[in-house]
């Protein structure tokens, strides 16, 4: 716009202060509540006995679900993007669903098919089966909340590479998951990568939804993001700054993954 | 893309995967909620849905996602324009900080923000001075919105303002158009199918959002009260058909944006192309 150098410097300095204000000085202020009482305080308040279940439970949570929706992420593009059939945008709507529904409304549901008065729950109860309230309802839960995060990444990507080379390894004799192994992956491969990094930093990110289902034990079923609102309401500010300091990281890490990888794989593709 | 339904291998496995996938993690749980809120039978369904509390909480959550989505149109349009037409130091680092209200988990950026905003806090000290409270009112409850879902309206934007041409503000301005008029008489037009729907994705977001909000909130009902605490409150009261009640007004709400959103976006794509 032929604004001038004047009108350029006001948007300019406009976008500036406010994201300084709006999104710099929260996560500063994490990180300086979490820091201030020197790294010391820092470390003891993560070794709480509470807090550092809440990290492993958050870990072990992670490291079942980012697998399963990995997985599922590659079967749902596989599916999607290199074969037609009917009812494929359906299914694409119903993958994406998640991300448009509020996580206190997915955990409300989960509810009704795994809690003692759900669909499953007299089933449950009668073989003794804990879902809800422990540990499979956190990982279901936040299945669900990241379920498209891996997908929605691949999706686009393979549907961009077309299956050309995939139907010449097929012609050539290539079985199923050689052509996977061999010549999809090394294209989708930075793409999977930043789908998984994604949905990692989501599942232990999860508030809403897990709140819900978890139950909230101390020291059992809270997880990371629970602890901290624990945390914060017993007014440990110190110790829930410095489990948020944690997330914090994570998240700044992630950033960092996705500058890198967005090198790699082109602004379209990792830029969403 | 046509005939790879026959050369391909691996439909059979990769779509039955993905429809049990889908089923029993996406669409059973929901089928679920649905029908639990349908058993309760219309009278008890409309008085749990209309009742004082509730009623007043649609009206904090929905004002307040109003005001945060009006203020990130107005400052996620300034970041995207900034972003794609400056070269300045640090655009790439700016770039990248749009995306950290995506990367923080709610949670965090809960305590954060009621850190930031409380008696003695950053922010919360100066404005009490001056008789502004943040804290445990419906203005903070917009805050912690316009903190989450910021990136919606940036990242719908960007594309968008990277294919406007330079060169017809350019023809205006030579023909004598003023800056206020460019932007109203050549930028807008362009821009607004992409500026809706990312203000309807980061609205939708603002509706749902929780974590972050109920740290800021003060949760006090009828005042400071969003419908996710309410439905949250019903679940810890145990009175399940209620919390399913009010979990399908939120459900439907969002179903209603999605499908808004979408047609949006069709609209925005059709937009560029035919340019």
């Amino acid at each position: 716009m032929k604004g001038g150098a004047g009108g350029r410097r006001l948007v300019l300095a406009i976008v500036l202060v406010l994201t300084l204000f709006v999104v710099i000085a929260p996560v500063s202020v994490v990180l300086v509540e979490g820091l201030s009482r020197g790294v010391g305080a820092f470390f003891g308040a993560l070794g709480e006995e509470d807090t550092l279940a809440a990290i492993r439970l958050s870990i072990v949570t992670a490291l079942v679900v980012v697998p399963i929706n990995t997985l599922f992420g590659i079967a749902a593009a596989w599916s999607i993007a290199k074969f037609t059939f009917p009812g494929r945008k359906l299914l694409l709507s119903v993958i994406e669903l998640p991300f448009s529904v509020s996580p206190i409304v997915a955990g409300i549901a989960y509810l009704f098919v795994y809690g003692g008065q759900g669909l499953l729950g007299p089933f449950l109860e009668e073989h003794d089966i804990k879902i809800m309230f422990a540990l499979p309802g956190i990982i279901l839960a936040s299945t669900f909340v990241t379920a498209p995060f891996v997908a929605r990444e691949l999706i686009p990507l393979m549907q961009l590479q077309g299956n050309d080379d995939e139907e010449a390894a097929a012609t050539l004799g290539a079985r199923g998951f050689q052509i996977f192994r061999r010549v999809t992956l090394p294209n989708i491969r930075w793409g999977l990568v930043y789908g998984i990094i994604l949905c990692n930093a989501r599942v232990l990110g999860e508030f809403g939804a897990v709140s819900i289902v978890s139950g909230t034990i101390r020291g059992e079923t809270n997880t990371l993001p629970l602890q901290i609102e624990l945390l914060y309401h017993d007014y440990n500010t110190a110790g829930a700054f410095a489990a948020a300091s944690v997330l914090t990281l994570v998240a700044l890490l992630t950033l960092a993954a996705k500058v890198a990888l967005e090198a790699k794989v082109g602004r379209g593709q990792a830029g969403r | 893309m046509k005939d790879g339904g026959r050369v391909l291998p691996g439909l059979r496995l990769s779509l039955g995967l993905t429809l049990f996938y889908a089923g029993l993690i996406i669409c059973l749980p929901l089928a679920m909620l649905i029908i639990v809120g349908a058993r309760l039978g219309p009278a008890e369904y409309w008085a749990v849905v209309s009742s004082p509390r509730a009623v007043a909480s649609y009206r904090v959550t929905l004002l307040s996602a109003f005001a945060a989505t009006a203020f990130n149109a107005v400052y996620g349009f300034l970041l995207a324009w900034a972003l794609v037409r400056y070269e300045f130091p640090g655009r790439r680092l700016l770039d990248a900080i749009v995306d950290l209200p995506f990367a923080l988990p709610t949670a965090v950026a809960g305590i954060a923000l009621s850190g930031l905003f409380a008696k003695n806090g950053w922010f919360g000290a100066p404005l009490g001075a001056i008789g502004i409270k943040v804290a445990y009112t419906p203005l903070g409850i917009a805050i912690a919105m316009a903190f989450t879902s910021l990136p919606f309206v940036v990242r719908t934007l960007q594309p968008v303002l990277e294919e406007l041409d330079g060169a017809i503000e350019e023809a205006a301005a030579t023909l004598g158009a003023r800056p206020l008029q460019i932007f109203r008489r050549v930028v807008l037009p362009v821009v607004v199918p992409a500026l809706l729907a990312g203000v309807s994705l980061a609205f939708a977001r603002s509706l749902g959002e929780f974590g972050a909000v109920i740290f800021i909130a003060g949760n006090q009902p009828f005042v400071s009260e969003i419908t996710a605490l309410v439905a949250y409150i019903r679940v810890e009261e145990y009175d399940y058909p209620a919390a399913a009640a009010i979990a399908t007004v939120m459900l439907a709400t969002a179903f209603v944006l999605l499908v808004a959103i979408n047609a949006l976006q069709a609209y925005a794509r059709r937009h560029e192309a035919l340019r």
